[in-house]
């Protein structure tokens, strides 16, 4: 099923969606298990405002910016994403990788 | 009359002074630069403090010696940009100055508090340094000068940070130093970063990563601070992860000035957000900004502010002239890599293309070795000091284009 849905969407060499617009919540719990991650409200609350932050401005909040504006701790963060956070989120919510660092 | 308003006499700064007392009608405009601290630091220089190469001596000089005459220096904290009156105001007796176009050079500096347990833990500065910053370079260099070896973990705290090959070298210098001190031997070298490998762009990650091998220096990489531990002496990563150390040394949180988070005017750092071919500010038409202080997805570095410059200029007076503004500004960043034993590496990219191998031509002194260790690199970077005092920071012609050149790029 998660492949199945996978299968449909266009990811670039990284695995981040090559086009943001298509993205659905069945997209993101694909990815998410994909990924082993599994998604809780607080996952939601995170990619949610990944979303919203990437239609503002073009591109995907840092790890920083996600902890000042949700209720998201910095701890919490990387347990909800192990590994690195603002990326993962960033994956699951359908958003090309962000661009941090230079 | 007219105010152009400069905040920050460093390196953006201070060349924009020197750019636009030359195109501005001095009947018609006042040009005003306010900085907080009279020294001009060669920021550049900061690296070799530590092992003794330059002393603090080295790299400071008045800034009033490079800024114009005709050009009104203001040595004053700024408490408050108020872009909707079009107004600042100092703190030096409560000054308020009015500007018709203002341009931000305030700069991006480091902020130790921003980690937990790195500069209210205990040790900083007795087995915590940093080097960023000229008392934390001179601060380290008497610590290493006595040291007797033990596990000395350089970590950065968090991206992005100004001139983000300074840790590299400071590793690679440290290797030099240490075999210097015939006490290479009692050192462990370890590299902790949040970058996935030694540098944030694929080749030059590679090939740097390389030698950080070759030199016996271990990579700790996607390792993100959370805190210090002190008493144990281990840093310890979000994810928690701990590395023991005897020596940190620290690049801790690099953040945009205090009074643009104030005002209002900057993103989560501090750092003003910037159209980043244009260089105006994205919120404000007569409100511009150069190097560090901006957002813009380039390096934090003189040579990219150097860049900058000729682009922010023709854009503000095009903005004075009504004319439409140019897209020109490409990321630009070129930075001489020091890389211990009279070597050095240069490398060269913009917002598009990546550092790669080569030659970097450069009429009557190049060509340069791309990606690649050389003496003449080596050399390039040690005279360069003199370039920045004496023709950089006076706006003079430097023999760099603009815009980044392929000629000479193997792709």
């Amino acid at each position: 099923m998660t492949q199945d849905i996978l299968d449909t969407i266009a990811f670039d060499d990284e695995g981040f969606m090559v086009d943001a617009s298509v993205w659905t919540e069945e997209i993101a719990q694909a990815i998410g298990e994909a990924l082993e991650v599994k998604l809780s409200d607080r996952h939601w609350e995170v990619i949610k405002y990944a979303r919203q932050e990437f239609e503002a401005q073009g591109e995907p909040p840092t790890l920083r910016r996600i902890t000042q504006q949700t209720e998201v701790s910095m701890k919490e963060m990387y347990q909800l994403f192990p590994g690195g956070p603002a990326k993962i989120a960033a994956n699951i919510a359908g958003l090309k990788k962000p661009t941090g660092c230079i | 009359m007219k105010t152009l308003l400069i905040l920050g006499a460093g390196t953006g700064g201070t060349m924009v002074a020197n750019k636009m007392v030359h195109e501005l009608d001095s009947r018609e405009w006042e040009i005003i630069i306010v900085d907080r601290d009279e020294t001009h630091y060669y920021q550049p220089g900061l690296l070799f403090i530590p092992f003794g190469i330059y002393n603090p001596r080295d790299v400071e000089k008045p800034k009033r010696d490079f800024i114009p005459l005709n050009v009104n220096l203001i040595l004053s904290d700024i408490e408050l940009i108020e872009p909707e009156k079009n107004r600042v105001q100092l703190s030096k007796d409560k000054q308020i100055i009015n500007y018709d176009y203002l341009v931000i050079a305030t700069g991006s500096h480091i902020q130790p508090k921003e980690t937990e347990g790195l500069l209210d833990g205990g040790g900083w500065r007795k087995n915590i340094f940093d080097f960023y910053s000229p008392d934390g370079a001179a601060d380290l260099a008497r610590f290493l000068k006595f040291w007797k070896g033990g596990r000395m973990v350089v970590n950065v705290s968090e991206m992005p940070i100004k001139c983000p090959v300074a840790p590299l070298e400071f590793l690679f210098l440290a290797d030099w130093f240490f075999h210097e001190r015939g006490i290479r031997d009692q050192v462990e070298i370890v590299y902790a970063t949040p970058l996935d490998g030694a540098f944030t762009k694929p080749r030059a990650s590679e090939i740097l990563g390389g030698m950080l091998e070759k030199k016996n220096i271990n990579l700790e990489p996607e390792f993100n601070i959370g805190e210090v531990d002190n008493k144990k002496q281990v840093i310890r990563s979000w994810d928690e992860r701990e590395i023991s150390y005897d020596l940190l040394v620290s690049i801790p949180t690099n953040m945009g000035a205090e009074v643009i988070g104030r005002s209002g005017l900057g993103d989560e750092l501090n750092f003003v957000p910037v159209d980043k071919h244009t260089l105006q500010s994205s919120a404000w038409e007569n409100i511009w900004v150069i190097g560090d202080a901006g957002n813009a997805p380039t390096s934090k570095a003189g040579s990219v502010a150097h860049f900058m410059l000729d682009v922010l200029i023709d854009n503000m007076l095009r903005h004075m002239e009504g004319l439409e503004l140019l897209a020109e500004f490409d990321g630009h960043a070129n930075c001489f890599i020091e890389s211990g034993f009279e070597q050095g590496i240069l490398i060269d990219f913009n917002y598009d293309v990546e550092p790669l191998p080569g030659k970097y031509p450069l009429p009557g002194l190049g060509p340069f070795s791309l990606l690649k260790e050389s003496p003449s690199n080596h050399w390039g970077k040690m005279m360069f000091r003199w370039m920045y005092w004496n023709i950089l920071l006076k706006g003079g012609e430097m023999p760099f284009e603009s815009q980044m050149t392929m000629a000479g790029k193997w792709q």
